[in-house]
């Protein structure tokens, strides 16, 4: 029987092909869901939840995004007022409507709410929008895929 | 002169340095892994609310009147009652988080007070809820509501639309009466 020779002097190298793809796969998995829409959403605001909540299929062509928080504070472009306080930004996003050649009618009013905020303040929030002559909301939910 | 002599022959291989590309992919790896964020579809329900009333014209024939539902909150938020046109619904069923979870017994009414005829010029086109909340209320139980009288999913995951036209009653003082 002939018995191999084992060479000692021969270094280890381990194929680092199929580590390298499968690495390779998981960056191409993870790019590709990578999420830069953080912009619309905000971390205080967890909507409910509802089974008619579907994504639209057409972007909404003049969305202003409110945020309203649990202790009724609204969230705008970043910056931190109240309910009473969105009277200013209405205004210059009018202005901006205006520049572009467009209306109120034009622009919906996207309420993002939190869960457990009061009702009566997102009517209050709506009724800030209103007195700036936007009429068109639209109440934003989570679509639930639980149970029907 | 001495002429370096030229040792280069065919069976030398190039070794690619694999370390530092190593680094390069994990490092991406890890940025992404960390910046990953599992985010849930949203969707929206419209609702048109001109802020004056809009003028009473001649009643079309198809108009219907508008269904009131309205919502009650108790101390903490919850829908505690709910009633369609003043007739009060229950029971209400909630599960462990404080959902409502009995949609049907709105949706079994506003069926039955639109019909089952669907398409243009249908009562169901034309048909229009107002919500009357508490103040207090918490916000999901309106979303609750609108989702019960927006419509349902049927059997085949297709949108079964019922009343399309939302309006919001005016706001109810902050003690909730």
């Amino acid at each position: 029987m002939r018995i191999k020779n084992k060479q000692d002097s021969g270094i280890l190298e381990g194929d680092l092909t199929p580590m390298i793809d499968m690495t390779f796969q998981l960056i191409a998995f993870f790019m590709v869901l990578i999420n830069f829409t953080q912009s619309e959403q905000n971390e205080k605001v967890k909507l409910p939840s509802s089974v008619l909540a579907k994504p639209a299929k057409a972007p909404i062509e003049f969305p202003i995004t409110l945020h309203l928080t649990e202790d009724a504070t609204v969230v705008v472009g970043g910056q931190e007022t109240s309910i009473g306080g969105i009277g200013p930004f209405l205004i210059r996003e009018k202005n901006v409507l205006e520049i572009q050649g467009k209306t109120t009618d034009d622009a919906t009013v996207v309420i993002r709410a939190h869960r457990v905020a009061a009702t009566g303040r997102v009517q209050e929030l709506i009724k800030a929008c209103q007195e700036n002559s936007f009429e068109k909301f639209a109440l934003r939910a989570k679509e639930d895929v639980g149970n029907n | 002169m001495k002429l370096r002599h030229s040792t280069t022959s065919g069976n030398d291989k190039i070794e690619l340095q694999m370390t530092p590309m190593i680094d390069i992919v994990f490092q991406l790896l890890v940025f992404f892994i960390m910046t990953f964020k599992i985010v849930s579809q949203e969707g929206d329900f419209n609702i048109k609310m001109p802020l004056a009333a809009p003028a009473q014209g001649t009643p079309d024939e198809l108009q219907v009147e508008t269904m009131r539902v309205r919502l009650e909150a108790d101390g903490t938020g919850r829908l505690a009652r709910m009633s369609l046109n003043d007739r009060v619904l229950s029971p209400l069923q909630f599960d462990d988080a404080g959902s409502w979870v009995n949609p049907d017994l709105l949706r079994g009414e506003i069926v039955a007070l639109i019909g089952t005829d669907r398409g243009p010029g249908s009562i169901q086109e034309n048909a229009e809820v107002e919500l009357d909340c508490d103040f207090g209320l918490n916000y999901a139980h309106v979303i609750e509501a609108i989702t019960a009288v927006s419509g349902y999913v049927g059997d085949d995951d297709t949108v079964i639309k019922l009343v399309e036209k939302i309006k919001f009653a005016p706001p109810r003082p902050v003690s909730g009466g």
